[in-house]
């Protein structure tokens, strides 16, 4: 899965800038993802692309239950967010909703990993190749349950009676 | 075991759980609200058109449904949200849904306890994330998102990793003008807003065993700003009585065993606990009242399920009686039950007098969706539990979290205020 970096280099990006409150009562999932992120970088809508990753760093996407941020970023285009730790409900909806894929990652990768960078992930070697600067990294891999749903494509496919 | 694991052990059909455990836990209750539910109705849709069978929930009599982000409805979306729920409800036949305009209704949190509708050693999931408010009942509460809810509906089980639990044993009473509140800001000051994440934040000691029901509520409330998966305290004869005034029966209790386990024991000491705030932008960034920074505030807010329960009002009117407010204050009770008793016992007056606006139940401008949001450079101390970047409104205004007593004492000065300092 390869991809272009869009890195913000903070900790707890939280629920209400990816997707403000204002915007909950919108089950339009196409509408939502004109709004994705305004709450912290109002040019993400013109920028991001088809395929396009998130770089963050720690307790990404804390603060609310709300599944309108998985969606608003998936419908943006993002396939996977990098991140050094993940709030849980965002994590979970990810990966059960089959959203996006939450890709836990060290410092060192953190660091290394530029905005604008092509990386190709693949979750089943656990490896991230930066393709622009010729560097591999391992990303942790996922528990058992979050890879079999995520290789389900979603809860509802995985546990299907 | 601990309460927790308890509590899994017996949903999942197991003798024994430990941390880290991957579980399928059998739901005893689950909420949904009018942001949460036309999600759940999406998914059904979704899940219709790949030819599964959606006709009927798992058992609509443990399901019960609030009205309280857009309500009373703020525009002609959220209005068709809430035609949606009602259909919704219709159809499958669920009849605990508390309709705004139709007596009781009020913030999903609130009626969670208002209304009894959730029992000690439950294990109780909502489509919202302080849904672990709850676990000050003695239950396993735990906040999810759409999918997951519309996969309890239709299951009615649903896939949990057993929390490891961290423990907060706080000894003794708080102080005169220390709420609740003060305590669980000081903690996620310490702690950091991910120093709970993935665990259960469990509450004990004499200073637990002393507090109200309600401030155990608002303890539990807000451990999700701590990342937690959910916050508990063992019930006691309290939450008995407190249940059972509302019509509550068949209290079974629940505790964990002599030689539970805990991941980790944090003591605080209550007669040291402080006011005190958490400043822009995070709930964690604390500061003793005394020390915080000398600025002039727009408005009060007293709402949303972490700081308008009864007892929160009362301790607002104990600082607004005979007193003018010199700042917006609006005051939401989080519960029609609520609003009712604070007229029948005079409160209503005392805020009117005081000069606040009174407004419906309804989460409002906590989560920045309408009834008072705020304008860019406009400054809020506020009862509520987040202040990030546009939480109550312009994503250049900004939200100090404080106690319902520092709130009010605020409200009367204009500035942050302990309220031991005021005159």
């Amino acid at each position: 899965m390869k991809g272009n970096v869009i890195k913000y280099e903070r900790d707890n990006i939280d629920t209400d800038v990816i997707i403000p409150g204002q915007y909950l009562k919108i089950h339009d999932y196409a509408e939502l993802a004109t709004h994705a992120m305004e709450g912290l970088d109002p040019n993400f809508h013109s920028k991001v692309k088809e395929g396009d990753f998130i770089l963050s760093g720690r307790n990404f996407g804390c603060g609310s239950s709300r599944e309108h941020a998985p969606i608003a970023l998936s419908h943006s285009g993002i396939k996977a967010v990098l991140a050094l730790s993940f709030a849980r409900i965002f994590y979970r909806n990810a990966v059960d909703g089959a959203f996006l894929l939450p890709i836990e990652i060290d410092e060192d990768t953190y660091q290394s990993i530029s905005e604008n960078d092509e990386i190709d992930i693949d979750i089943s070697s656990n490896e991230i190749k930066n393709i622009t600067k010729n560097q591999t990294y391992k990303m942790k891999p996922f528990s058992e349950i979050i890879g079999k749903i995520i290789d389900a494509g979603g809860l509802f496919k995985y546990k299907a009676d | 075991m601990n309460i927790v694991e308890k509590i899994l052990a017996r949903a999942a059909g197991r003798d024994k759980v430990s941390p880290d455990d991957v579980i399928f836990a059998n739901i005893d209750k689950v909420m949904i609200h009018d942001v949460s539910g036309p999600g759940v109705i999406k998914v059904f849709d979704k899940l219709k058109k790949q030819g599964i069978n959606v006709d009927k929930l798992w058992d609509s009599s443990k399901v019960w449904v609030a009205e309280d982000h857009f309500v009373p409805s703020a525009d002609k979306i959220s209005a068709e949200n809430i035609v949606k729920l009602q259909n919704f409800t219709k159809n499958y036949g669920i009849e605990k849904h508390f309709k705004y305009g139709m007596g009781q209704y009020g913030i999903c949190h609130t009626l969670s306890h208002e209304e009894a509708l959730v029992l000690p050693g439950e294990v109780y999931v909502g489509g919202d994330s302080h849904t672990n408010t709850t676990g000050a009942l003695g239950a396993f509460a735990c906040g999810l998102g759409h999918t997951d809810i519309a996969y309890v509906l239709l299951k009615g089980n649903i896939w949990f990793k057993v929390p490891e639990t961290l423990y907060f044993k706080i000894n003794g009473n708080l102080p005169d003008h220390v709420m609740a509140k003060d305590l669980i800001l000081k903690i996620i000051g310490d702690i950091g807003t991910d120093g709970g994440s993935y665990r259960t934040m469990q509450f004990g000691g004499s200073g637990i065993d002393e507090m109200s029901v309600e401030s155990r509520l608002t303890l539990c409330n807000m451990t999700t700003e701590a990342g937690a998966k959910n916050g508990i305290v063992e019930p006691d004869q309290k939450v008995v009585d407190y249940l059972t005034n509302r019509g509550a029966t068949n209290i079974a209790l629940v505790s964990g065993d002599a030689d539970a386990e805990y991941a980790k024991i944090y003591e605080y000491e209550g007669s040291e606990v402080e006011p005190i705030i958490a400043k822009p932008f995070s709930p964690g960034n604390t500061i003793v009242v005394r020390e915080a920074p000398n600025v002039d505030l727009d408005k009060s807010y007293i709402g949303s399920c972490t700081g308008a329960k009864y007892e929160d009002l009362e301790a607002v009117a104990k600082i607004l009686k005979g007193r003018k407010v010199k700042i917006r204050t609006e005051i939401l009770p989080a519960a029609i039950s609520i609003y009712k008793r604070a007229m029948e016992n005079g409160l209503l007056k005392i805020f009117l007098d005081a000069g606040a606006t009174i407004g419906p139940p309804t989460c409002g401008a906590c989560c920045g969706a309408h009834m008072g949001v705020l304008a860019k450079d406009e400054i809020c101390i506020s009862t509520t539990n987040r202040n990030f970047p546009g939480r109550m409104g312009h994503v250049e205004s900004q939200t100090y979290l404080s106690s319902p007593l520092v709130a009010a004492a605020s409200a009367v000065t204009g500035k942050i205020t302990d309220p031991r300092d005021l005159n």
